[in-house]
């Protein structure tokens, strides 16, 4: 018989996005919504994206060698994949660093698109792909480029700079990569396959090609800055966000037993794949999966950080679902967190998880983020704030949600 | 007593296989693709998918589309799988029903726009006088090339299986370079373990036999340029080898609780007695010089199967036929195995064969290491002409071997310090 779930925690956070650098800017950034977010908006025209902070990535990446090899992509993940290991208490220290696994949700490394427009300029005088590819690319292609294009090569350099070793995996998918690579660390954690577990994604927006690929389908914001809620039906689309999250996932007597305090309780992640081929599939997948993991839980107010991405279909269908929660007696508290750091695809899931642990440790919510909008309320204030539903929708396919909890050892 | 059978010394649910399927350069279809293994055939051959001349390499292991026409990485990728899928399916008395009863993990390579699509997308007519990208983009937003997003997103080759066959939940794609069949397996076989699921589906698929891979890979001095030869370019083990051969092709698994096989009545074709892995923070594309990485995955294996090491009576290396890999695995067997065990165990690589199928490899080798066991039989390293001194090993060299097979370890290593290890046994 399988034996007793054990408690997962968070015991670490990276977080490196629009916003901040660490998880203290972040704390202040997100309840700072007088300033405004943090956009590129001209030279990606006309499409904008939120573009990541400043950030000296040696401080987590000490040698140059290392540097050279890898795209921003890749930098920032294992910037704050860094940052999360040092959160833990866990950097440094060899023995933990042999027994961390590591789960990354990754998509793909940056295309050199200087090398792309000049094939393509010459295409346009020449019709000839193969002959031209052939010219223009073996000259000009690096292989460290390539290496840094493969989706696994961030978990690879992330065991090379930090010494990351108990194992690798490397989970793609768009926004279920996020889903499912937390949703494996929690598993494993709870069944006593793991005890510690560094888990979660990174994405570079600032790039020509990767709006090129989500754009094939039409799934991007065209216009100018509005919250996620009121792009619904306003021509729908998503504002992609520079960003790296990563979370240290450990099991409670592990973390106790090394004196780690923990960020919050990941009480459970459920995923789902609605066929989405007629309306309501989105909903009904969500609706499914909330009564799994809230059966027995006390009704009442319930802060939720959304990942809605402002896809029309997927959002709406979302929002549904938040909506009809009001039937079972929970009254949610929504903020899409995308409206104020951009959709950040495979690493979005894990960034929700690692904003809903840091307000879980400070005991309060994030102020609403749809400014003009009626969709995010005021947080009723009464106590400090003791569980957050995440919610991931696939701006294309997979769901996903997370149960997470106060814990009573607390950080802050 | 019964209950041993069903589960293993740990006290976890043992996880059996019962329907497998395959498609490699040699043939669609497990039974096509025995029969020419046992042979000693080579898949590999000239490329003729896109014009070569003046490449360093020209040869791959191609997989002809069923319908003798090639059109996208993706579409074969797709294909492949459905096909493997299907034929796992089949065997494993599963085909008629209606939506597969557990989850799927794929092992897939990351999915890219290649030169004939953006070749389109330029062509495509957009206002304003754009260049570049500013013109794909523009292409883009017209909305006529929806189907590229529906087959270049990275859960796209997932997406098309979960429309072909329902599996439930959420699809898991993995990538852990060429180890990623692997570690599909040991995804289903952990959510067995976990109680998840009586049963699972893994799958390993790879078509990426594409121009630009080609350069990119030559460019890493990571392939055979024995184009003169395209049969005798996959030689591991052997002196003169030069790079590895890039192959396409797919294979799929059903894994299942053994209690559920039985309760089904389907036929259990052997079990997944271990998986372990172990990465290298050494190198992008080279393994630690003491192999400590290699040797860790290869243990750790072992030891989530319980098998003492002298219980391997054959290993299906990864041998890619580069001059490192071969020599890093033939040593970290050494240590692993023990000097004279090695002597007395046959070691082959498939892939002299086959090539090598990347992101399909773990799968692929995982089915032949099955069908060896069911048959008796070793499939041979080919090739196998000027033996490495170094490498003193039974590699079954040029022809198959009748051998009674209890105990497989399968090896897979990939960059960025990827390594994974299987440990294989029989049904009962």
């Amino acid at each position: 018989m399988a034996e007793e779930p054990k408690e997962v925690w968070i015991t670490g956070i990276g977080l490196a996005t629009s916003l901040g650098d660490g998880v203290r800017e972040h704390w202040e950034a997100m309840a700072d919504v007088a300033a405004g977010p943090a956009l590129e908006i001209e030279r990606f025209e006309p499409y904008c994206v939120h573009r990541l902070i400043d950030i000296n990535f040696s401080k987590q990446i000490p040698k140059k060698s290392d540097l050279r090899q890898m795209e921003r992509w890749q930098r920032i993940g294992v910037y704050s994949a860094g940052l999360a290991l040092n959160d833990a208490g866990i950097a440094g220290e060899p023995s933990l660093l042999a027994l961390t696994h590591l789960v990354v949700a990754a998509g793909s490394g940056e295309r050199d698109t200087a090398v792309d427009s000049q094939v393509l300029d010459a295409l346009a005088t020449r019709a000839d792909t193969a002959v031209l590819a052939k010219e223009i690319l073996p000259s000009a292609l690096r292989p460290t480029l390539f290496l840094a294009q493969l989706s696994n090569l961030l978990a690879g350099n992330i065991s090379i700079v930090h010494n990351v070793t108990a194992s690798s995996r490397t989970f793609m998918g768009e926004e279920m990569a996020g889903i499912s690579a937390v949703e494996n660390a929690v598993r494993r954690v709870a069944a006593g396959q793991a005890e510690l577990v560094l888990v979660g994604g990174a994405l570079n927006a600032e790039r020509e090609d990767l709006l090129l690929g989500y754009e094939l389908g039409c799934n991007l914001w065209a216009n100018s800055y509005r919250p996620v809620w009121q792009r619904l039906e306003a021509g729908s689309g998503f504002i992609p966000g520079s960003a790296g999250a990563f979370l240290v996932v450990e099991a409670r007597e592990h973390a106790e037993a090394r004196g780690a305090k923990s960020y919050a309780r990941l009480k459970c992640v459920v995923s789902d794949r609605a066929r989405r081929s007629k309306p309501g599939q989105i909903r009904e997948s969500l609706d499914g999966m909330f009564d799994k993991v809230y059966r027995g839980h006390s009704p009442g107010p319930i802060a939720v950080l959304s990942g809605a991405s402002g896809v029309a279909q997927a959002s709406a269908e979302e929002l549904a679902f938040l909506d009809g929660l009001d039937e079972r007696h929970f009254t949610p508290v929504i903020r899409a967190y995308g409206s104020r750091l951009g959709h950040t695809v495979e690493a979005h899931f894990p960034l929700g998880i690692a904003l809903a642990a840091l307000a879980l440790d400070r005991g309060g919510f994030y102020p609403p983020y749809d400014e003009g909008g009626e969709v995010e309320a005021p947080f009723p204030q009464a106590g400090a704030l003791d569980r957050v539903l995440v919610t991931g929708v696939g701006h294309w396919r997979g769901e996903g949600l997370a149960v997470m909890e106060r814990t009573s050892d607390g950080r802050a | 007593m019964m209950s041993h059978r069903f589960t293993d010394k740990k006290g976890r649910p043992v996880v059996v296989v019962t329907g497998m399927g395959l498609v490699t350069p040699l043939a669609w279809g497990k039974q096509d693709n025995w029969g020419a293994l046992v042979e000693g055939r080579s898949g590999i051959k000239p490329i003729s998918r896109f014009p070569t001349d003046g490449l360093r390499t020209t040869i791959a292991g191609t997989v002809t589309p069923e319908n003798g026409c090639f059109s996208s990485a993706p579409e074969l990728t797709i294909d492949m799988a459905r096909y493997a899928a299907q034929e796992a399916l089949s065997e494993a008395g599963l085909a008629d029903i209606s939506g597969f009863p557990g989850p799927l993990f794929l092992a897939t390579p990351p999915a890219e726009l290649e030169w004939p699509q953006r070749q389109a997308l330029l062509d495509a007519e957009v206002a304003g006088g754009l260049t570049g990208y500013k013109r794909l983009l523009a292409a883009a937003r017209t909305g006529q090339f929806r189907s590229f997003f529906e087959n270049f997103q990275f859960s796209s080759v997932a997406d098309h299986l979960c429309d072909a066959f329902q599996p439930r939940g959420l699809p898991v794609s993995v990538s852990t370079a060429c180890a990623s069949g692997a570690t599909a397996i040991q995804l289903a076989a952990e959510s067995i373990r976990r109680h998840e699921t009586d049963i699972a589906l893994a799958v390993g698929t790879d078509s990426s036999v594409q121009l630009e891979a080609l350069i990119r890979f030559s460019l890493l001095s990571a392939l055979s340029i024995r184009n003169e030869e395209p049969g005798a370019a996959s030689r591991p083990f052997c002196k003169s080898r030069d790079g590895f051969v890039m192959a396409e092709g797919a294979a799929a698994l059903v894994l299942e609780t053994r209690s559920s096989a039985i309760q089904r009545g389907a036929q259990i074709l052997g079990v997944v007695r271990g998986c372990g892995e172990m990465a290298d923070d050494y190198h992008r594309t080279r393994s630690k010089p003491d192999g400590s990485a290699i040797i860790g995955a290869m243990r750790n294996a072992l030891a989530d199967a319980d098998a003492a090491p002298d219980e391997i009576d054959y290993v299906n290396a990864h041998g890619t036929s580069t001059p490192e890999n071969d020599k890093m695995e033939y040593l970290s067997l050494q240590t692993v195995l023990g000097k004279k065990n090695l002597e007395a165990t046959p070691v082959s690589s498939t892939k002299s064969m086959t090539g090598h199928t990347l992101s399909a490899a773990g799968a692929i080798e995982a089915v032949l290491s099955l069908m060896m066991i069911g048959a008796a039989t070793l499939l041979p390293t080919i090739n196998y002409d000027d033996p490495d001194p170094e490498i003193p090993m039974d590699v079954v060299p040029n022809a198959a071997r009748k051998a009674p097979v209890r105990t497989v370890l399968s090896n897979s290593f990939g960059f960025g310090g990827q390594n994974a290890a299987l440990v294989i046994g029989t049904p009962d």
